[in-house]
């Protein structure tokens, strides 16, 4: 193994990272603020997916231009999906948190059901972008321009999140809702609004992910699948409802994935990081960054 | 006298830098009313996490009859003897009043038809039942209070420990309760029991243990205990502190 | 004794039962279709691998969503043993119940000190992995799983070609056993342990419950069933790859019935498989075939529909409303 091996793979790797990062960044939000796992978060993946492949067939604008209409549309579907879904499986009277694992996961397979139906379950992909297929080559190692705008992008939504979180009226009503939801009914602060616009948030996270995905990644109605999982490892991992837990997390699962397909087979990169979730999830039950 | 049936020695609890109870030694006797009193924060529910087996002590021992308990958790402990109530009160909701008391059972039968029985009996001593096939979520808070002791109950302890199982009664209740607490001394029974209000644990309690600062301070009859100096300042502290606050 | 309730009510049960095994062996003189037969083999299985999947998660409180690593497990064991040394499945699934079971201590003992969704997400994970790896091992077929050689029907080996028939006979026993240890667990102190394990673990522990030892007993009871049960599909369907016995959609499967007829309750599995299964078949078979993803909507709005409908589960608002009713 050369040391030039191993420098790509750790560019590969974190590069990954921060787009894992970023499609785990939505899931994290939400389950800190409301301790609601979204099992749809992939299937919110896919549609942003399809949504900015819609705005290139339509309109021939290039996905890293679609990324804000497809975070502004996701926000739009994201904050129906809690006062249409979400707030009912919340207020259940019985069995409350299996409740929230079955209405969410129902929505996702419907979504993947109006995806097979509204698009077929071929795979398509956006076939030329400004970035699709370029390469940068810095000191031997190669940088996917598409992999690398993604990283940008991730980075760019942590900092601009963590200004919404600390800076912004909405962000501090958040971190307070968070919490105590009971009590910031007491101070005014409306909390099923909150819970609306921080699933809005959460899918707008997710929009974005979804639409810088599109540009080097097929897009079918399953694509989802191909990263719930992992988006729920490194929430899990990070910390669950830590968003910045998330950023560190999503870099550690890609730097793992990336290292254990250099000494594993393939198909067995994951089956690393799955391993060094559940040492971390052993030693630390809630997770590098969760609060005991 | 005899020996004691539970005996705390030297017991000191550490939680990061902060010392809950500090070499707290302490004794009860079978067919004895302990009162344990304090001001808010003197560490009275950390005392009894330590005695029941929910936590193990940073120092120290906690021995049932001559045996040394430290080691064993609180299932363990339980089934030696040692059953407690909870000062929030914690039932099992979505089961019947009735099953609720059985779990306490199961401790000492394997028998569903014994624990039925045996709850059945522990409910009317408390007078709950009436409520035996209601469910655990549906009672009122004094009726879940009811349900607390019937369930360590159900558990033939040896020793019981009361975190403020008076709390929120009416007087007429509470003088239900006192009456029954009674009743399970002359049986036997040690108790052990944390209670704020002072006009049901003085006239109650065989001996008094005052905890401020999770250090014992004062240990003796009600009758001494209320004139006790350091009790006395230790009380109005608090009050001038909540005066501050 | 007889004129106490409960007592009453179980015996009732028991009767019900019975009644209902009867009935439901006799549907094969009225249905001769293969493809309704095999429906109603699947529903049965389902109605065994639900109760068995909600002696953990419905008695006990642990989701769990990776009980196809252990239906995946029975089905493994039981066709390497019997493709590999001839051991017949007669052993064979038992064999695989003791191994899953095992596997399931050892899953159990890291991680039911997980609570709520981060416990959740670990099953799945943990499932994951085990379906990877799987599909790298390859003296276990990797990708390409078994192939089950049938040459004729044969009752030592339990494998049959031109009826379905025996297969049917096998799983209304398997139903009805899983039954039977779910009615005689109920009243027994490991149901109450659980339960009370679920509903507030400091308090069960402080009445002598020792709460871990009881999740493992009902983990590994769990497992070991669902893999009898997945010993039992790979002989129906003669053929196992890592995709069609481990796949996420088996702990789904296992799930849905119990959450529909009621998490927790006796009866809810085998009302939530009778009403599932076949509606999950029909709608595949009418609406699948085209492509269109409208099995996926009717199903996925079907799985909301349950979950936010009946929250308590047909069985437990059946109960509730009796229990309204009466003073």
């Amino acid at each position: 193994m050369t040391a030039q091996a191993v420098a790509q793979s750790l560019v590969s790797g974190l590069l990954m990272g921060l787009i894992y990062a970023l499609v785990a960044a939505g899931l994290a939000l939400v389950f800190g603020l409301m301790n609601v796992v979204n099992f749809a978060h992939g299937e919110f993946l896919m549609t942003a997916m399809y949504a900015a492949f819609g705005l290139f067939v339509a309109v021939s604008l290039d996905p890293l231009l679609a990324a804000p209409f497809v975070a502004a549309a996701m926000f739009i579907f994201g904050s129906v999906v809690y006062l249409g879904v979400v707030r009912f499986a919340m207020s259940a009277s019985a069995n409350a948190g299996m409740v929230q694992i079955f209405a969410t996961f129902g929505l996702g397979v419907v979504m993947r059901g109006l995806a097979q139906l509204l698009f077929t379950p071929n795979y398509r992909s956006i076939p030329h972008s400004w970035l699709g297929g370029r390469t940068m080559q810095i000191a031997g190692v190669y940088l996917p321009a598409p992999q690398l705008a993604g990283a940008c992008v991730s980075l760019a939504t942590f900092g601009a999140l963590w200004l919404i979180i600390n800076r912004t009226d909405f962000g501090r009503a958040l971190e307070a809702t968070r919490e105590d939801s009971g009590a910031v009914a007491l101070v005014g602060i409306d909390r099923k609004r909150i819970f609306a616009l921080g699933w809005g948030l959460g899918a707008a996270l997710v929009g974005l992910a979804g639409a810088v995905l599109a540009i080097f990644f097929y897009i079918y109605p399953d694509v989802g699948a191909s990263f719930s999982l992992i988006a729920y490892v490194t929430v899990a991992l990070g910390g669950f409802g830590s968003v910045f837990g998330a950023f560190a997390a999503g870099i550690l699962v890609g730097l793992v994935e990336a290292g254990s397909a250099l000494v594993l087979p393939a198909s067995l990169k994951y089956v690393g990081v799955y391993a060094l979730y559940l040492l971390v999830v052993l030693v630390r039950p809630r997770g590098l960054f969760g609060s005991l | 006298m005899s020996e004691p049936l539970l005996d705390v020695r030297g017991v000191t609890q550490k939680f990061g830098g902060l010392v809950a109870n500090s070499d707290v030694s302490m004794q009860a006797r079978k067919g004895e009313i302990l009162g344990l009193i304090g001001p808010n924060g003197a560490g009275k529910s950390t005392l009894f996490n330590a005695i029941a087996g929910v936590c193990k002590p940073t120092r120290g021992r906690v021995f049932l009859a001559g045996a040394d308990v430290t080691e064993l958790g609180a299932p363990q402990r339980c089934a030696l003897g040692i059953a407690r109530t909870f000062q929030v009160v914690k039932s099992f909701e979505t089961m019947q009043v009735v099953e609720n008391v059985m779990v306490g059972a199961f401790v000492r039968t394997s028998s569903a038809r014994e624990a039925r029985a045996k709850a059945a009996d522990v409910l009317d001593l408390v007078g709950l039942r009436t409520r035996a096939n209601a469910m655990a979520g549906d009672l009122t808070p004094p009726e879940m209070r009811r349900l607390e002791v019937a369930r360590a109950l159900a558990t033939e302890p040896k020793l019981l420990l009361l975190d403020e199982a008076m709390t929120g009664l009416t007087p007429t209740e509470a003088q239900q309760g006192v009456e029954l607490v009674r009743r399970l001394r002359d049986s036997g029974i040690a108790i052990v029991m944390v209670e704020h209000v002072m006009e049901i644990v003085m006239p109650l309690a065989d001996r008094v243990v005052v905890l401020d600062l999770g250090r014992v301070i004062a240990e003796g009859p009600p009758a001494e205990i209320v004139r006790d100096e350091r009790v006395i300042s230790a009380y109005l502290g608090e009050r001038r502190r909540a005066r501050r606050a | 004794m007889t004129s106490d309730p409960h007592i009453k009510a179980r015996r009732e049960n028991i009767f019900v039962a019975i009644g209902v095994v009867f009935v439901v062996a006799c549907l094969p003189l009225f249905v001769t279709d293969v493809y309704v037969q095999n429906v109603l083999v699947l529903t049965l299985m389902y109605a065994a691998l639900s109760q068995s999947w909600n002696i953990l998660s419905g008695f006990c409180g642990q989701i769990s969503l990776g009980h196809a690593l252990y239906f995946g497990t029975g089905a493994y064991v039981t066709e390497l043993l019997f493709t590999k040394f001839g051991v017949a499945p007669w052993f064979g699934m038992p064999a695989g119940g003791l191994v899953a079971a095992v596997i399931a201590a050892a899953v159990g003992y890291p991680c039911f000190r997980l609570k709520g969704h981060y416990f959740v997400i670990a099953t799945i994970v943990i499932a994951e992995a085990g379906y990877l790896l799987m599909l790298n091992w390859d003296y276990a077929g990797a990708a390409q799983g078994i192939d089950i050689p049938v040459r004729a029907d044969s009752w030592a080996k339990f494998q049959f070609l031109r009826s379905k028939l025996p297969y049917f006979y096998f799983a209304l026993g398997f139903a009805f056993v899983a039954w039977l240890v779910t009615y005689m667990i109920e009243e027994s102190r490991w149901s109450y342990w659980w339960r009370a394990a679920k509903d507030n673990a400091d308090a069960a522990e402080s009445l002598g419950v020792d709460v871990f030892r009881s999740k493992m007993a009902a983990a590994a009871l769990s497992a070991f069933l669902t893999a009898v049960g997945g010993g039992f599909y790979a002989q129906f369907v003669s053929y196992i790859d890592p995709e069609s016995v481990m796949g996420f959609q088996f702990s789904l499967l296992m799930a849905l019935p119990a959450v529909l007829g009621g998490l927790g309750t006796l009866w809810g599995p085998a009302v939530g498989a009778g009403i599932l299964i076949p509606l999950t078949e029909l709608t595949r078979s009418f609406a699948g075939g085209s492509g269109k993803g409208l099995d996926l909507i009717i199903y996925g709005l079907l799985v909301m529909g349950i979950a936010l409908g009946r929250p308590e589960g047909i069985v437990g608002a059946v109960t509730k409303r009796a229990r309204k009713g009466r003073p």
